[in-house]
């Protein structure tokens, strides 16, 4: 599986609150949700981005609400892959519950630059730079995390795991 | 190697002798909640899994808190939907205007979460129980949803960090300023994946309700769960509260810590967090000259009968500052008519405050104190992010039910040591 596309670059401590904030919870489908995508860090991102771009940030990305729809509205706004130096735990797990590619590499993390062309390789963890020519390694899955993703989320892992 | 109290927990609910930390299990679970907003979700991921029923009636919860009582249509058409799910489920701890209070206040008040649980919840501070020494986390909708049609969840057993507790708090240092100040050691991403595991003789000074306010913001640092030992108070309080059989878990002597670290409640001074990260603390002392527009007393994290005792305490014969929009949401129905017994609504509207019904509301920027742009509000809540009462450039400065109370008077961040007489 590979992914790739123009990079938005942020800093720090996205929190679920700017990612999607609480005044458009009242709705519940992805595809609602991702409308207001990132709109309390970058209010344009919707306008700006092209399905298959990606996001990339430092540290405690998706900090604060356990509020899935963070991660939806990334996933359905069309965005391939999060890269991070680190993930807040609940953004973690909601991710890759629902099947939101993700990796946490700290120095792709760093290095990368706001509009770099990127392509990620999710079997391998190799993330490739195409604008700096430059690779990193992303850190490896453990093998359970790898299956829920493969089934694409933890709905269909459990479908399968119940029908045997 | 010897288990922490989470570990312990943890690997009792996995049916394994021991775990350590970074080992992935799958445990079964006590409680699965949810409240309205993340519900909403979890309810057609649920229906994905072809599951019928909940695994057990008795064990899912549904607290229609944030949005209620409804703000708009299409919060009416969420709540809408989660009350359809809770009667065609038929779960038994299904909380709907009239029973409802804020999911984190109402649990144990109910006496649904004791020592020694495995709860999850959809929501990021469901990490509150841990003040009962239960595991108790915060996670996502669909995490919900196979947790009501499975019973277990999968975790990865988290390291852990020590905070040993000495001393006793002056009068009005509260639990909120105990954890603020932690916050600011450790940063927001402090503890990340961890458990914070509190301890020491300092624990003994600490009411429930305090520990219930700081294992509520472990998640503020980045916490799996913020925990707590099971001490003659939490008995008396689960005794109170509940009929449930629990189970008292302690840490073996020689448990791993990643890191260690001493607090001494004595020397700590009431807190304030200020915009947009917990993380960026002042004590009083430090704060400078702050007007504010608006405070709300109230929440997951402070709106218990203590923290409503302190704040008409100090509002009793005082008035609120001309301006400043002062909002105060008792956290569940019990905590509402205990004020009202106890005279505090007279207090609060005689000092020109306002006593709300109870709700998530303002907290999370839904409704009940939205913010416009350039305001500033102090708030017992829990998060102070850009945003997230209201326009992004408002701003939002966290601290003790005291110190807002204080700061409603004065009309600015205020000491509460000052207003005494």
């Amino acid at each position: 599986m590979e992914a790739k596309g123009r990079v938005f670059k942020y800093g720090d401590n996205v929190d679920t609150d700017v990612i999607i904030p609480a005044r458009y919870l009242n709705v519940s489908t992805g595809e609602e949700l991702a409308k207001y995508c990132m709109m309390d860090i970058d209010p344009d991102f919707v306008k700006k981005m092209h399905k298959g771009d990606m996001i990339v940030a430092t540290k405690n990305f998706g900090c604060g609400s356990s509020r899935e729809h963070a991660p939806l509205a990334i996933k359905c706004a069309g965005v391939s892959c999060v890269i991070a130096s680190t993930f807040a735990r609940i953004f973690y797990r909601n991710a890759i519950n629902i099947g939101m590619p993700i990796l946490e590499c700290e120095e792709a993390a760093n290095d990368i630059e706001d509009g770099n062309e990127v392509s990620v390789n999710f079997d391998t963890g190799v993330i490739t730079n195409i604008t700096k020519n430059k690779t990193y390694q992303a850190q490896a899955f453990p093998e359970f995390i790898k299956k829920i993703m493969k089934a694409d989320g933890l709905v269909e892992y459990t479908k399968k795991r119940l029908e045997k | 190697m010897g288990m922490t109290m989470t570990q312990k927990i943890l690997a009792a609910h996995a049916g394994m002798e021991s775990v350590k930390a970074g080992e992935l299990i799958q445990a079964k679970l006590d409680i699965v909640m949810g409240n309205d907003i993340t519900t909403a979700v979890a309810i057609p991921e649920f229906q994905k899994t072809g599951a019928k029923e909940v695994f057990d009636k008795e064990k899912v919860v549904v607290v229609l808190d944030h949005f209620t009582p409804n703000k708009d249509i299409k919060a009416a058409e969420q709540c809408k939907s989660c009350r359809q799910f809770a009667y065609d489920t038929n779960i038994k701890n299904f909380f709907d205007v009239g029973e409802v209070g804020i999911e984190h206040a109402l649990l144990p008040e109910k006496g649904i979460v004791v020592p020694g649980d495995v709860i999850i919840g959809a929501d990021s501070h469901t990490c509150t129980y841990g003040a009962l020494g239960a595991f108790s986390t915060g996670i996502g909708s669909t995490d919900m949803a196979i947790g009501m049609a499975t019973g277990e969840c999968w975790f990865k057993v988290p390291s852990a960090i020590k905070f040993n507790l000495v001393g006793k708090p002056s009068k009005y240092v509260s639990g909120k300023d105990v954890i603020l100040h932690i916050i600011g050691l450790i940063g927001v991403d402090g503890a990340l994946y961890q458990s914070m595991e509190f301890m020491g003789e300092g624990v003994k000074e600490l009411s429930m309700d305090d520990r219930f306010t700081i294992a509520n913001m472990a998640i503020e640092a980045g916490a799996k769960n913020g925990i707590f030992p099971v001490d003659d108070l939490t008995i008396a309080y689960t005794k109170e509260h509940s009929t449930k059989p629990y189970t008292i878990y302690e840490a073996d002597p020689d448990a791993e810590y990643e890191r260690e670290y001493t607090i001494d409640l004595s020397a700590l001074r009431p807190t304030i967090s200020f915009p947009h990260l917990p993380e960026n603390t002042k004590t009083i002392e430090e704060v400078g000259d702050i007007k504010i527009d608006q405070v709300v007393i109230g929440s997951c994290t402070n709106g218990r009968f203590s923290d409503m005792k302190i704040a008409a305490d100090i509002l009793r014969g005082k008035k609120v500052a001309k301006g400043v929009r002062t909002i105060i949401i008792p956290a569940t129905q019990k905590i509402y008519l205990d004020c009202v017994k106890a005279g505090y609504v007279e207090d609060f509207i005689n000092a020109g405050a306002i006593f709300s019904t109870p709700t998530c509301g303002p907290c999370l920027g839904g409704h009940m104190g939205i913010m416009a742009a350039g305001e500033r509000c102090v708030s017992t809540t829990n998060r102070n992010f850009v945003g997230r009462m209201g326009h992004v450039e408002s701003e939002v400065y966290l601290a003790s039910p005291a110190v807002a109370a204080a700061s409603a008077i004065a009309g600015k961040i205020a000491n509460p040591e000052n207003m005494e007489g």
